[in-house]
């Protein structure tokens, strides 16, 4: 159905809902690449306009991509609840904007509206919201998680302590781990991305990674992020998983590219839970995501890259996840050119996750090819922390050494906890007391001696 | 540094920073790291940049590889510059038109075909490119595997590989390429091995192998493991997340 909106006697139209919502994005070069986006300003805010008068049930009514040929969609549509989508049935996705940054509505009101939400109906509202409106509304939006810590309580901000290593070596990423700890960084978990993807090196790091996490009772949990089927082989060896990880995306064909699909991500999740490692109703799954995954594999079907984005999150919210992030500019300038696109993708995304009931966490960070720098990042993590964002990725020095990309220091971590009080996960909180890591007012401390020297031998653990 | 350096003993507290390369026990004043740490990355990062934007010596590479004996065709992909390339991953997926008939003269129907590829660090391939080459090509040579002749890409992405395997027609396609530089390294190689490429083949159908550099995963090491997944795809007929579960399929020899 096509869709037009008249600005001064000239008639914008859009062909249909699919290029109605590219055309309204934002500007990002992920949509310049794949040819959807609008030609200028003009165009953009005649889509953005044309997008606010459209009904939320159009969405429900017009497919962007059809679900007889992909399974996502088909899970978009099985899952949506018709009864939580009555309140705000009658609504615009302009006059959805407006009930959302109302301060009527909160918490309870957000709740109950989730499972009535789709991905689309979600990102289209983004696209006529500013970063300010993007953070009012997820800052009201309270998702939490539980396994050993307590993850998105209103105020907090938890960490993933990252200690990757070029070759996997066990000491390397041991010592990275405890560099992290040592700054008070790890109550989202404590999670390696490693370099090679066999059964062997995944059962090692996840060992070598438990015994750290019990031998100094640490209140968090351990992933190596390899894939899901590597996972499977070896939870069946009966390795120490905490979680299971995989990168999703918005589409089957995306998922394809990534060597997944539902079935493959149920069966994870099954296995996961088999081994019973946390309490009845624990979170097992991380997923990572990332706005321009699909396009790259070339399974966006003419849908913008902030829509497909929101898609994953469908596929990530079926399996009761601990944490979700998006590795918001990991993927490159060909999607998100720069520092202002950077920012406002991660803002979108967190908002997005967090209205499909998500326990939304982002990697801020960038890679040497965009252009963008530490400050960028500055302004997104300060951003994030006022939207509540979830939890954050940090790494030694901003550097990761075996990604080649940068995230947040451990310092940032710092910085959240003590300028802007956010105080991590209340179990981690207590640890970081009684191991003398941090005074009651939450200020990192040197670490005692005897503490850092029993973290720093690292040579007394397994693998 | 490997676990094989570290004293046996205990000796009092081990320095995290003789464990990893990663920016360790940096110190902080506050939550703000010490000054000479901070504008330290900041000298990195801009040395990376630079990586991004510079060109392969490819007259140098093609000198310290004669004596392999390998014949090498030169292509690009239709970027045509390098603004466009880092803009435009779709045309460096492309081969130009010229190259295409470059490389429809190359005499068809090798085992493997070797693609050094620019990527994203020109400094990937000045450094190791040589090295990694010559120990991959010995391997396969004493394998009896026939080699296609070597194709140096420029403004090259990773699937440009599969459009040079097909027009070739070899059996498996090694993409060896410059990765996207991080701070620490700016000069390392990634390689990407899959078996029956053409235009269209899925990221999934790869396998990979990354951080090839002297202080991560050294030349020989990485020619070992590419090789023996070449044999691996070549016993079983596929590659890429499959290929594992094929390759424990095989009757034990």
């Amino acid at each position: 159905m096509p869709y037009k909106t008249t600005i001064e006697h000239t008639v914008f139209s859009f062909t249909d809902l699919r290029d109605l919502l590219a055309k309204a994005t934002p500007e990002r070069s992920g949509d310049q690449l794949a040819g959807i986006a609008a030609d200028g300003p003009v165009e953009r805010l005649a889509a953005q306009m044309a997008l606010a008068d459209v009904p939320l049930k159009t969405f429900l009514a017009e497919e962007l991509i059809p679900a007889d040929s992909d399974e996502v969609s088909r899970l978009i549509v099985d899952r949506h609840d018709p009864a939580a989508f009555g309140i705000i049935s009658s609504l615009t996705v302009g006059e959805f904007r407006e009930w959302l940054l109302r301060p009527e509505t909160g918490q309870q009101q957000l709740e109950a509206v989730t499972c009535g939400l789709t991905p689309e109906m979600v990102a289209a509202v983004s696209k006529i919201m500013r970063l300010q409106d993007l953070i009012s509304v997820a800052s009201k939006r309270e998702v939490v998680t539980r396994f050993r810590s307590t993850i998105g309580l209103k105020g907090r901000l938890s960490t993933r302590n990252q200690p990757n290593h070029p070759t996997d070596d066990s000491y390397g990423i041991a010592a990275s781990a405890i560099d992290g700890l040592l700054m008070g960084s790890g109550d989202a978990v404590i999670g390696v991305n490693p370099v090679t993807d066999t059964v062997d090196d995944y059962v090692r790091i996840v060992a070598l990674l438990d015994e750290l996490r019990v031998r100094l009772s640490i209140p968090t949990q351990t992933c190596c992020l390899g894939h899901v089927t590597t996972a499977i082989k070896a939870i069946a060896a009966k390795a120490p998983v905490d979680l299971v990880f995989q990168s999703i995306a918005g589409s089957q064909k995306a998922n394809d590219g990534f060597g997944v699909n539902l079935a493959l991500l149920k069966e994870a999740h099954e296995a996961v839970r088999s081994l019973g490692r946390g309490p009845i109703d624990a979170n097992l799954m991380y997923f990572e995501t990332g706005q321009g995954a699909a396009l790259s594999a070339d399974a966006n079907f003419g849908v913008d890259q902030q829509t497909m984005e929101a898609r994953a999150y469908a596929v990530a919210r079926e399996f009761r996840p601990l944490l979700v992030n998006t590795v918001v500019g990991f993927i490159g300038p060909e999607y998100l050119f720069n520092g202002k696109q950077i920012i406002r993708a991660g803002l979108e995304d967190h908002f997005c996750g967090k209205l499909l009931g998500l326990p939304m966490g982002v990697d801020v960070c960038y890679t040497n090819h965009a252009d963008a720098d530490q400050e960028d990042m500055d302004a997104l993590l300060t951003l994030l922390c006022a939207a509540n964002v979830n939890f954050v990725i940090t790494v030694p020095g901003a550097d990761d050494v075996m990604l080649n990309y940068q995230s947040l220091a451990h310092h940032d971590a710092v910085y959240c906890r003590e300028i802007l009080k956010r105080p991590p996960a209340p179990e981690f909180e207590r640890w970081l007391v009684d191991v003398g890591l941090t005074d009651m007012a939450g200020r990192l401390l040197d670490a005692p001696p005897k503490l850092a020297d029993y973290m720093a031998d690292a040579r007394l653990l397994g693998a | 540094m490997t676990k094989g350096d570290l004293p046996k003993e205990r000796t009092g507290s081990v320095d995290l920073r003789r464990m990893t390369d990663a920016r360790v026990l940096l110190g902080r004043f506050g939550a703000g790291l010490p000054t000479r740490a901070a504008q330290s990355f900041l000298l990195d990062h801009a040395r990376a940049r630079q990586a991004v934007w510079s060109a392969v010596d490819w007259a140098s590479l093609r000198a310290n590889l004669s004596d392999l004996g390998l014949e090498t065709v030169e292509v690009e992909s239709e970027a045509g510059d390098r603004g466009t390339y880092i803009r435009r991953p779709d045309l460096g997926r492309k081969l130009s038109p010229a190259s295409a008939e470059r490389l429809a003269g190359v005499r068809p129907g090798c085992d493997v075909v070797i693609v050094v590829a620019d990527g994203l660090s020109a400094s990937a391939i000045d450094v190791n490119a040589v090295p990694l080459t010559r120990a991959i090509v010995e391997r396969l040579s004493s394998r009896r595997l026939s080699i296609a002749p070597l194709i140096l890409a420029s403004l090259a992405r990773v699937a440009l590989g599969d459009s040079i395997a097909e027009i070739v027609r070899a059996r498996i396609a090694i993409m060896l390429i410059g990765e996207r530089p991080g701070l620490s390294a700016a000069d390392s190689l990634g390689a990407y091995i899959t078996y029956s490429p053409k235009a269209g083949t899925p990221d999934s159908r790869r396998n990979c192998i990354s951080n090839i550099r002297d202080g991560g995963l050294r030349a020989d090491s990485a020619a070992d493991a590419v090789v023996s997944l070449v044999t691996d795809m070549l016993k079983t007929a596929t590659s890429g997340v499959g290929l594992r579960d094929a390759v424990a399929k095989l009757p034990r020899d």
